[in-house]
Protein backbone atom coordinates (compact mmCIF):
# COMPACT_ATOMS: atom_id res chain seq x y z
CA UNK A 1 0.00 0.00 0.00
CA UNK A 2 2.81 2.35 0.97
CA UNK A 3 4.64 1.54 -2.24
CA UNK A 4 1.51 2.25 -4.31
CA UNK A 5 1.04 5.58 -2.52
CA UNK A 6 4.65 6.44 -3.23
CA UNK A 7 4.23 5.64 -6.93
CA UNK A 8 1.04 7.76 -7.16
CA UNK A 9 2.70 10.62 -5.37
CA UNK A 10 5.71 10.40 -7.68
CA UNK A 11 3.42 10.55 -10.73
CA UNK A 12 1.66 13.63 -9.35
CA UNK A 13 5.01 15.27 -8.67
CA UNK A 14 6.21 14.45 -12.18
CA UNK A 15 3.04 15.92 -13.71
CA UNK A 16 3.33 19.05 -11.61
CA UNK A 17 6.98 19.38 -12.53
CA UNK A 18 6.24 19.13 -16.24
CA UNK A 19 3.43 21.66 -15.85
CA UNK A 20 5.68 24.03 -13.98
CA UNK A 21 8.34 23.77 -16.69
CA UNK A 22 5.94 24.29 -19.65
CA UNK A 23 6.67 27.74 -20.99
CA UNK A 24 5.14 27.54 -24.45
CA UNK A 25 1.47 27.19 -25.33
CA UNK A 26 0.29 26.62 -28.88
CA UNK A 27 -2.93 28.48 -29.55
CA UNK A 28 -5.21 28.62 -32.61
CA UNK A 29 -5.51 32.10 -34.08
CA UNK A 30 -7.91 33.62 -36.60
CA UNK A 31 -6.34 36.70 -38.13
CA UNK A 32 -8.86 39.08 -39.68
CA UNK A 33 -8.00 40.60 -43.06
CA UNK A 34 -9.85 43.78 -43.83
CA UNK A 35 -11.37 44.25 -47.29
CA UNK A 36 -9.46 46.49 -49.69
CA UNK A 37 -12.50 48.62 -50.35
CA UNK A 38 -14.75 50.20 -47.75
CA UNK A 39 -18.14 49.01 -49.00
CA UNK A 40 -20.10 50.63 -46.16
CA UNK A 41 -21.32 53.56 -48.32
CA UNK A 42 -22.91 51.09 -50.76
CA UNK A 43 -26.14 49.22 -50.20
CA UNK A 44 -26.10 47.66 -53.65
CA UNK A 45 -23.60 46.13 -56.01
CA UNK A 46 -23.93 45.96 -59.78
CA UNK A 47 -21.81 43.46 -61.69
CA UNK A 48 -22.38 45.15 -64.99
CA UNK A 49 -20.33 43.22 -67.54
CA UNK A 50 -16.81 42.69 -68.79
CA UNK A 51 -14.82 43.30 -71.91
CA UNK A 52 -13.99 39.72 -72.75
CA UNK A 53 -11.82 38.01 -75.29
CA UNK A 54 -10.02 34.82 -76.21
CA UNK A 55 -11.78 31.49 -76.65
CA UNK A 56 -15.18 31.58 -78.34
CA UNK A 57 -16.23 28.30 -76.72
CA UNK A 58 -17.36 30.14 -73.60
CA UNK A 59 -19.34 33.37 -73.27
CA UNK A 60 -16.88 34.65 -70.69
CA UNK A 61 -18.69 37.95 -70.13
CA UNK A 62 -22.02 36.30 -69.33
CA UNK A 63 -20.56 33.45 -67.26
CA UNK A 64 -18.41 35.79 -65.19
CA UNK A 65 -21.30 38.12 -64.43
CA UNK A 66 -23.46 35.14 -63.38
CA UNK A 67 -20.74 33.64 -61.21
CA UNK A 68 -19.76 36.85 -59.45
CA UNK A 69 -23.37 37.82 -58.80
CA UNK A 70 -24.04 34.41 -57.26
CA UNK A 71 -20.92 34.67 -55.06
CA UNK A 72 -21.81 38.18 -53.92
CA UNK A 73 -25.39 37.14 -53.12
CA UNK A 74 -24.12 34.72 -50.45
CA UNK A 75 -20.87 36.32 -49.32
CA UNK A 76 -21.58 40.05 -49.29
CA UNK A 77 -24.01 42.16 -47.30
CA UNK A 78 -24.79 44.31 -50.35
CA UNK A 79 -27.91 43.70 -52.42
CA UNK A 80 -26.97 42.30 -55.81
CA UNK A 81 -28.71 44.14 -58.65
CA UNK A 82 -30.14 41.83 -61.30
CA UNK A 83 -29.82 43.83 -64.50
CA UNK A 84 -29.14 42.91 -68.10
CA UNK A 85 -25.51 42.11 -68.77
CA UNK A 86 -23.87 44.86 -70.80
CA UNK A 87 -21.50 44.04 -73.62
CA UNK A 88 -19.01 46.83 -73.00
CA UNK A 89 -16.87 45.98 -76.01
CA UNK A 90 -19.81 46.43 -78.37
CA UNK A 91 -20.88 49.59 -76.58
CA UNK A 92 -17.41 51.07 -76.90
CA UNK A 93 -17.17 50.20 -80.58
CA UNK A 94 -20.69 51.35 -81.52
CA UNK A 95 -21.23 54.72 -79.86
CA UNK A 96 -18.08 56.03 -78.33
CA UNK A 97 -18.36 59.74 -78.97
CA UNK A 98 -21.41 61.11 -77.20
CA UNK A 99 -20.91 62.46 -73.70
CA UNK A 100 -21.68 59.78 -71.15
CA UNK A 101 -20.93 56.94 -73.51
CA UNK A 102 -18.21 54.42 -72.97
CA UNK A 103 -15.37 56.41 -74.49
CA UNK A 104 -13.85 59.84 -74.15
CA UNK A 105 -14.31 61.56 -77.54
CA UNK A 106 -10.90 63.17 -77.78
CA UNK A 107 -8.72 60.08 -77.48
CA UNK A 108 -10.17 57.04 -79.19
CA UNK A 109 -11.33 56.44 -82.73
CA UNK A 110 -13.69 53.43 -82.64
CA UNK A 111 -12.31 52.26 -85.99
CA UNK A 112 -8.99 51.54 -84.30
CA UNK A 113 -10.57 49.16 -81.78
CA UNK A 114 -9.94 45.48 -82.64
CA UNK A 115 -13.09 43.73 -83.88
CA UNK A 116 -12.09 40.50 -82.20
CA UNK A 117 -10.20 40.44 -78.89
CA UNK A 118 -7.63 37.70 -79.13
CA UNK A 119 -4.85 38.73 -76.75
CA UNK A 120 -3.77 41.20 -74.05
CA UNK A 121 -2.79 43.80 -76.64
CA UNK A 122 -6.29 43.80 -78.15
CA UNK A 123 -7.80 44.06 -74.70
CA UNK A 124 -5.54 46.93 -73.67
CA UNK A 125 -7.12 49.07 -76.41
CA UNK A 126 -10.33 49.10 -74.38
CA UNK A 127 -8.77 50.14 -71.06
CA UNK A 128 -9.87 53.76 -71.50
CA UNK A 129 -13.49 52.68 -71.03
CA UNK A 130 -13.01 52.41 -67.27
CA UNK A 131 -11.63 55.92 -66.98
CA UNK A 132 -14.81 57.49 -68.36
CA UNK A 133 -16.23 58.71 -65.04
CA UNK A 134 -19.22 60.36 -66.79
CA UNK A 135 -20.40 57.06 -68.20
CA UNK A 136 -20.10 55.21 -64.91
CA UNK A 137 -21.71 58.02 -62.93
CA UNK A 138 -24.65 58.05 -65.33
CA UNK A 139 -24.99 54.29 -65.03
CA UNK A 140 -24.75 54.60 -61.23
CA UNK A 141 -27.61 57.10 -61.19
CA UNK A 142 -29.83 54.57 -62.97
CA UNK A 143 -29.28 52.02 -60.22
CA UNK A 144 -29.28 54.22 -57.09
CA UNK A 145 -25.50 54.69 -56.83
CA UNK A 146 -24.24 51.14 -56.36
CA UNK A 147 -20.73 49.80 -56.24
CA UNK A 148 -20.06 48.86 -59.88
CA UNK A 149 -17.98 45.79 -60.71
CA UNK A 150 -16.59 45.55 -64.21
CA UNK A 151 -13.25 44.89 -65.93
CA UNK A 152 -11.65 42.79 -68.62
CA UNK A 153 -11.31 39.03 -68.99
CA UNK A 154 -9.16 37.03 -71.33
CA UNK A 155 -9.74 33.29 -71.55
CA UNK A 156 -7.32 31.79 -74.02
CA UNK A 157 -6.33 28.27 -75.06
CA UNK A 158 -2.88 27.27 -73.93
CA UNK A 159 -0.57 24.48 -75.09
CA UNK A 160 2.75 23.36 -73.75
CA UNK A 161 5.04 20.52 -74.65
CA UNK A 162 7.91 19.13 -72.67
CA UNK A 163 8.93 16.49 -70.17
CA UNK A 164 6.42 15.84 -67.41
CA UNK A 165 7.19 13.80 -64.30
CA UNK A 166 4.59 11.50 -62.81
CA UNK A 167 4.60 8.48 -60.46
CA UNK A 168 4.17 4.97 -61.85
CA UNK A 169 3.16 2.02 -59.68
CA UNK A 170 5.66 -0.84 -59.72
CA UNK A 171 5.37 -4.31 -58.19
CA UNK A 172 8.73 -5.72 -57.14
CA UNK A 173 9.86 -9.39 -57.13
CA UNK A 174 8.36 -9.90 -53.66
CA UNK A 175 4.93 -8.59 -54.75
CA UNK A 176 5.29 -5.25 -52.95
CA UNK A 177 3.73 -2.17 -54.51
CA UNK A 178 5.96 0.85 -54.81
CA UNK A 179 5.94 3.94 -56.96
CA UNK A 180 8.73 5.38 -59.01
CA UNK A 181 8.98 8.69 -60.83
CA UNK A 182 8.77 8.52 -64.61
CA UNK A 183 9.56 11.33 -67.02
CA UNK A 184 7.63 11.41 -70.26
CA UNK A 185 7.41 13.85 -73.14
CA UNK A 186 3.88 15.22 -73.47
CA UNK A 187 2.01 17.77 -75.44
CA UNK A 188 -0.53 19.19 -73.03
CA UNK A 189 -3.37 21.57 -73.65
CA UNK A 190 -5.35 23.81 -71.36
CA UNK A 191 -6.40 27.40 -70.77
CA UNK A 192 -5.22 30.67 -69.28
CA UNK A 193 -7.65 32.98 -67.48
CA UNK A 194 -6.60 36.60 -66.97
CA UNK A 195 -9.25 38.81 -65.38
CA UNK A 196 -8.85 42.41 -64.31
CA UNK A 197 -11.59 43.37 -61.87
CA UNK A 198 -12.36 47.08 -61.73
CA UNK A 199 -14.43 48.48 -58.86
CA UNK A 200 -16.13 51.81 -59.54
CA UNK A 201 -17.97 54.18 -57.23
CA UNK A 202 -21.44 54.52 -58.76
CA UNK A 203 -21.90 57.91 -57.06
CA UNK A 204 -18.92 59.58 -58.72
CA UNK A 205 -17.82 57.25 -61.52
CA UNK A 206 -14.32 57.07 -60.03
CA UNK A 207 -12.27 53.87 -59.96
CA UNK A 208 -11.88 52.67 -56.35
CA UNK A 209 -9.69 49.68 -56.99
CA UNK A 210 -8.57 47.36 -59.74
CA UNK A 211 -6.90 44.03 -59.43
CA UNK A 212 -5.31 41.71 -61.96
CA UNK A 213 -5.27 37.92 -61.63
CA UNK A 214 -3.82 35.13 -63.74
CA UNK A 215 -4.46 31.40 -63.50
CA UNK A 216 -3.65 28.61 -65.93
CA UNK A 217 -4.23 24.90 -66.26
CA UNK A 218 -2.82 22.18 -68.49
CA UNK A 219 -4.33 18.76 -69.08
CA UNK A 220 -2.76 15.51 -70.23
CA UNK A 221 -3.57 14.48 -73.82
CA UNK A 222 -5.94 11.71 -72.66
CA UNK A 223 -8.11 14.19 -70.74
CA UNK A 224 -10.92 15.78 -72.68
CA UNK A 225 -11.91 18.74 -70.53
CA UNK A 226 -14.56 21.09 -71.94
CA UNK A 227 -13.65 24.77 -72.05
CA UNK A 228 -16.53 25.69 -69.71
CA UNK A 229 -15.32 23.23 -67.02
CA UNK A 230 -11.85 24.62 -67.31
CA UNK A 231 -13.20 28.17 -67.00
CA UNK A 232 -15.01 27.30 -63.75
CA UNK A 233 -11.95 25.46 -62.42
CA UNK A 234 -9.83 28.57 -62.92
CA UNK A 235 -12.49 30.95 -61.59
CA UNK A 236 -12.76 28.82 -58.43
CA UNK A 237 -9.13 29.64 -57.71
CA UNK A 238 -9.68 33.37 -58.27
CA UNK A 239 -12.88 33.89 -56.33
CA UNK A 240 -11.26 34.18 -52.85
CA UNK A 241 -9.02 36.96 -54.16
CA UNK A 242 -11.98 38.75 -55.73
CA UNK A 243 -14.06 38.48 -52.55
CA UNK A 244 -11.09 39.63 -50.45
CA UNK A 245 -11.42 43.04 -52.09
CA UNK A 246 -14.99 43.45 -50.88
CA UNK A 247 -15.43 41.38 -47.74
CA UNK A 248 -13.32 40.72 -44.66
CA UNK A 249 -11.72 37.31 -44.41
CA UNK A 250 -10.22 35.30 -41.58
CA UNK A 251 -7.02 33.34 -41.93
CA UNK A 252 -6.70 30.41 -39.57
CA UNK A 253 -3.34 29.48 -38.08
CA UNK A 254 -1.54 28.76 -34.83
CA UNK A 255 0.88 30.81 -32.75
CA UNK A 256 3.03 30.03 -29.72
CA UNK A 257 2.37 31.96 -26.52
CA UNK A 258 5.33 32.24 -24.18
CA UNK A 259 5.57 32.49 -20.41
CA UNK B 1 9.23 5.29 4.01
CA UNK B 2 6.13 7.49 3.76
CA UNK B 3 7.88 10.33 5.53
CA UNK B 4 10.80 10.08 3.08
CA UNK B 5 8.45 10.18 0.10
CA UNK B 6 6.68 13.30 1.38
CA UNK B 7 10.01 14.97 2.03
CA UNK B 8 11.15 14.22 -1.52
CA UNK B 9 7.86 15.53 -2.92
CA UNK B 10 8.24 18.82 -1.10
CA UNK B 11 11.82 19.05 -2.31
CA UNK B 12 10.88 18.39 -5.94
CA UNK B 13 8.01 20.88 -5.84
CA UNK B 14 10.31 23.47 -4.37
CA UNK B 15 12.83 22.83 -7.14
CA UNK B 16 10.25 23.18 -9.93
CA UNK B 17 8.46 26.18 -8.55
CA UNK B 18 9.39 29.09 -10.83
CA UNK B 19 11.98 31.30 -9.32
CA UNK B 20 9.80 34.35 -9.18
CA UNK B 21 10.54 37.46 -7.27
CA UNK B 22 6.88 38.07 -6.51
CA UNK B 23 7.51 41.60 -5.43
CA UNK B 24 9.72 42.67 -8.40
CA UNK B 25 8.57 43.93 -11.79
CA UNK B 26 9.37 40.64 -13.56
CA UNK B 27 7.32 38.70 -10.99
CA UNK B 28 4.31 40.97 -11.42
CA UNK B 29 4.73 40.93 -15.19
CA UNK B 30 4.91 37.13 -15.18
CA UNK B 31 1.66 36.98 -13.23
CA UNK B 32 0.02 39.21 -15.86
CA UNK B 33 1.45 37.11 -18.68
CA UNK B 34 0.17 33.88 -17.10
CA UNK B 35 -3.27 35.38 -16.56
CA UNK B 36 -3.27 36.58 -20.17
CA UNK B 37 -2.43 33.07 -21.40
CA UNK B 38 -5.26 31.58 -19.32
CA UNK B 39 -7.87 33.98 -20.68
CA UNK B 40 -6.57 33.80 -24.27
CA UNK B 41 -6.97 30.02 -24.13
CA UNK B 42 -10.61 30.65 -23.23
CA UNK B 43 -10.99 33.00 -26.19
CA UNK B 44 -11.02 36.22 -24.15
CA UNK B 45 -8.51 38.03 -26.33
CA UNK B 46 -9.35 41.60 -25.30
CA UNK B 47 -8.67 40.75 -21.66
CA UNK B 48 -5.45 38.96 -22.67
CA UNK B 49 -4.38 42.02 -24.66
CA UNK B 50 -4.93 44.24 -21.62
CA UNK B 51 -2.90 41.89 -19.40
CA UNK B 52 0.03 41.69 -21.80
CA UNK B 53 0.04 45.45 -22.31
CA UNK B 54 0.30 45.72 -18.54
CA UNK B 55 3.09 43.14 -18.47
CA UNK B 56 5.29 45.10 -20.89
CA UNK B 57 4.62 48.27 -18.94
CA UNK B 58 5.76 46.53 -15.76
CA UNK B 59 8.77 44.92 -17.39
CA UNK B 60 9.82 46.50 -20.71
CA UNK B 61 12.54 43.84 -21.18
CA UNK B 62 10.21 40.85 -21.08
CA UNK B 63 10.41 39.29 -24.56
CA UNK B 64 7.69 36.68 -23.96
CA UNK B 65 5.22 39.41 -22.99
CA UNK B 66 5.94 41.31 -26.23
CA UNK B 67 5.52 38.08 -28.23
CA UNK B 68 2.11 37.40 -26.66
CA UNK B 69 1.09 41.02 -27.08
CA UNK B 70 1.96 40.81 -30.79
CA UNK B 71 -0.24 37.73 -31.15
CA UNK B 72 -3.15 39.52 -29.43
CA UNK B 73 -2.71 42.52 -31.75
CA UNK B 74 -2.76 40.13 -34.71
CA UNK B 75 -6.00 38.64 -33.45
CA UNK B 76 -7.52 42.13 -33.29
CA UNK B 77 -6.30 42.98 -36.80
CA UNK B 78 -3.91 45.68 -35.50
CA UNK B 79 -1.06 44.71 -37.80
CA UNK B 80 1.21 47.72 -37.35
CA UNK B 81 1.17 47.34 -33.57
CA UNK B 82 1.72 43.59 -33.95
CA UNK B 83 4.78 44.18 -36.12
CA UNK B 84 6.29 46.60 -33.60
CA UNK B 85 5.67 44.18 -30.73
CA UNK B 86 7.29 41.29 -32.66
CA UNK B 87 10.25 43.51 -33.52
CA UNK B 88 10.67 44.36 -29.84
CA UNK B 89 10.36 40.70 -28.79
CA UNK B 90 13.05 39.70 -31.29
CA UNK B 91 15.27 42.59 -30.25
CA UNK B 92 15.10 41.34 -26.65
CA UNK B 93 15.43 37.65 -27.49
CA UNK B 94 16.85 37.30 -31.02
CA UNK B 95 17.52 33.55 -30.75
CA UNK B 96 14.04 32.56 -29.67
CA UNK B 97 12.75 30.12 -32.30
CA UNK B 98 9.09 30.44 -31.25
CA UNK B 99 9.09 34.23 -31.61
CA UNK B 100 10.82 33.96 -34.99
CA UNK B 101 8.28 31.38 -36.18
CA UNK B 102 5.31 33.48 -35.00
CA UNK B 103 6.78 36.51 -36.75
CA UNK B 104 7.27 34.60 -40.01
CA UNK B 105 3.62 33.49 -40.02
CA UNK B 106 2.54 37.04 -39.23
CA UNK B 107 4.66 38.54 -42.01
CA UNK B 108 3.12 36.19 -44.55
CA UNK B 109 -0.39 37.36 -43.64
CA UNK B 110 0.62 41.00 -43.29
CA UNK B 111 2.21 40.98 -46.75
CA UNK B 112 -1.01 39.60 -48.18
CA UNK B 113 -3.12 42.20 -46.45
CA UNK B 114 -0.96 45.14 -47.40
CA UNK B 115 -0.08 43.99 -50.92
CA UNK B 116 0.06 47.02 -53.14
CA UNK B 117 -2.91 47.52 -55.33
CA UNK B 118 -1.74 46.92 -58.93
CA UNK B 119 -4.14 49.48 -60.37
Amino acid sequence: MTARAAVTLASVVAALAVGACASTFEIPLETPIQPKIDTSPFERVLVVGFIAGGSEDVDVNLETVRLLRSQLRTKSSMKVIEADVISLAELAADRPRADGDAAPAQTIDPKTLPKQIKDEKDLAAYDYVFANANYWKKLGEEFQSPLIVTGTILFTPNASSGFVQHDREVIDQYGRRTSEPVRAYMERKGFILQPKFVFIDGRTGAILNSEVFRESVLYNPNQDTPALSSYFELMDRLIPGFLGTLTSQKIRGTRVLLK
Amino acid sequence: MMRKTIASTVLVLALFTPLVDAGGPRGEAQAQVQFGIDVAQKGLWKEALYRWEKAVELDPKYAAAYNNLAIAYEHEGMFEKARKAYDKALELDPKNVSIRQNYDFFKEINDRASRRNPR
